[in-house]
């Protein structure tokens, strides 16, 4: 199966054939794939150099003049290290920009710490406004980039999509919009972000709980999990019972659902990346596995918070 | 008050006009002397050389001019307010809570201010994307204009910007240093040279001197973006 990142460059290649507006800035990485597009549209197809800053200040720029540019790197470069630029130059300055990451979590283990960035979503959510998609399929990582360049988004909003190598079996028909409910059970409510599904769907067989897949978590989908748990009684007798499986830092999501139940009593379990750096290289299953985030570590987590209470 | 009165309505100002106008605005004394510092250029820019006028900012066609040295606004404020972009009567009102001109600008709330200025080192990379886009979209008639100071030039994200847009023949970019020797390790002379040697067209003339100012703006440069160092009295001479 192709990766999401290898959806990129053809999906927005036919994005800037279909829609003038759209502009694509590069610092670099991911050039290859525009070779063709770049021949095209040798004014929509900009590649700074090796040159974060100036990748998000000329994309503000661009959309100063009403263009709607498509910022590309590996989220560390393009979250983290002009993090400024993307607080300043796109929030302050009041337009519109879509940010597309590659090389997320920990999709190159072996590359080492200095290309993992678990943290860029909850970096993000120091900011106002932002959409975030966070595709767990290279068909619904299509759909989502198209959402967040012109069908789905007016051109000033501020999206970012969040590509992986990490992925489901199969696609789910997302909206860029709404949760989607998966299974339906009456001990809790496990919410499963992109590409953690698969495990999230395993790790939760035999277990009495409504199992929810997000891939747009920002805006979070309050209304989604505030049906999921109506009337659903948690292991203390009383609330709600909500785990959060993320594919980024744990507990980036939980005070988007804390919010969300904020006047029902619930407990929140938040899984994820590790704060903590691991200092190994390798393959992202033992990545996974050390974060505590395959089928069975999940399954022995989450069973552990929900009870006994929770079935098998 | 009166003379107040008088001066905000129908009135043309003029650059003899501008200490008088900067007078309005009080409470930011440690930025003073980088406020004075762009006083001539500013004038110069928005008086002879930039086509842009009040009511006009959703024109694509008008010229952009980006301030970057968004500390010590007063300057830019006193010239917007001569030029008829905001209100004279606004200046008073400099800094407190209710009035949209701030210490540092933000282009949501003053009429006329194409960014949002304050932190150093945006207003170069966001003018470069400016010239792209205009230039995608056909538009070759609007000039980009970005105002940075020395020290600004320190920041690494107008070396970026500068060695980018040097190789890639951004001609209807234009850059102003206000050059009034605040960088504390700065190369003495090299700031003309600096861009030179990323393909920039550069020239430094003496930033108190309009026509001197007048000509070197005006300056053609085909195929090369352009800088003005703009040398003033030192910061803390």
């Amino acid at each position: 199966m192709d990766t999401m990142r290898d959806r990129f460059a053809p999906v927005l290649t036919r994005l800037l054939d279909e829609d003038p507006r759209v502009a694509v800035v590069l610092a670099e990485i991911g050039r290859d794939g525009f070779t063709e597009a770049m021949l095209r549209h040798p004014e929509r197809v900009i590649n700074v150099g090796i040159r974060e800053q100036l990748l998000v200040g000329a994309g503000a720029g661009l959309a100063l003049t009403g263009m709607r540019p498509v910022v590309h790197t590996f989220a560390s470069f393009l979250v983290e290290r002009p993090f400024e630029q993307v607080k300043l130059d796109l929030g302050h300055q009041d337009v519109g920009a879509v940010l597309v990451s590659a090389a997320a979590s920990f999709d190159w283990p072996a590359g080492g710490y200095t290309h993992m960035a678990p943290g860029d979503v909850a970096l993000l959510d120091t900011l106002d406004g932002w959409t975030v998609h966070v595709p767990g399929h290279p068909d619904e990582a299509e759909t989502l980039l198209r959402h967040a360049v012109g069908a789905g988004e007016s051109k000033d909003d501020k999206v970012y999509v969040r590509l992986s190598v990490q992925s489901n079996e199969r696609a789910l028909a997302v909206d860029g919009k709404r949760f989607l409910t998966v299974r339906e059970g009456r001990r809790g409510v496990v919410v499963a972000v992109g590409p953690m599904l698969d495990a999230v769907v395993a790790a939760t067989e035999g277990l009495d709980v409504t199992v929810l897949y997000a891939t747009t978590v920002r805006p979070f989908d309050s209304a989604a999990l505030r049906r999921a748990t109506e009337g659903m009684t948690g292991s203390d007798g009383a609330g709600a019972d909500v785990v959060l499986v993320e594919p980024c830092l744990a507990g980036t999501s939980t005070a988007a659902a804390n919010d969300a139940l904020v006047d029902v009593p619930h407990r929140v379990l938040g899984l994820g990346v590790g704060r903590r750096e691991l200092r190994r290289y390798g393959q992202v299953e033992e990545h996974v596995a050390a974060h505590g985030l395959d089928a069975a570590s999940l399954r022995e987590r989450i069973g552990g918070f929900l009870g006994a209470g929770a079935g098998a | 008050m009166t003379t107040t009165a008088e001066r905000s309505t129908e009135r043309t100002y003029d650059f003899a006009d501008l200490p008088w106008l900067m007078g309005l605005m009080t409470g930011d004394e440690k930025h003073g002397p980088a406020a004075t510092s762009t006083l001539d250029v500013l004038w110069v820019l928005y008086d002879r050389v930039l086509r842009v006028e009040p009511g006009q900012m959703e024109d694509p066609t008008r010229d952009r001019f980006l301030l970057s040295k968004g500390h010590g606004p007063m300057a830019y404020y006193a010239v917007l307010a001569a030029k008829g972009f905001v209100p004279v009567d606004w200046l008073p009102g400099f800094g407190l809570y209710d009035s949209p001109l701030g210490h540092h600008p933000d282009r949501v709330l003053v009429p006329g201010a194409e960014i949002g200025s304050g932190s150093l080192g945006h207003g170069l990379p966001i003018a470069v994307g400016t010239a792209l886009g205009l230039r995608a979209q056909g538009r070759v008639d609007p000039a980009v204009w970005v105002l940075i100071g020395d020290a600004e030039l320190d920041e690494g994200s107008n070396h970026e910007a500068i060695a980018y847009a040097g190789p890639a023949g951004l001609d209807r970019l234009h850059t102003v240093v206000i050059d009034n020797s605040s960088a504390s390790h700065a190369l003495p002379g090299g700031i003309a040279a600096r861009f030179e040697a990323a393909g920039w067209s550069a020239e430094t003339a003496d930033g108190r001197d309009h026509e001197a100012l007048y000509a070197a703006f005006t300056a053609p440069h085909p195929g090369r973006p352009r800088v003005v160092v703009a040398r003033v009295a030192p910061k803390n001479a």
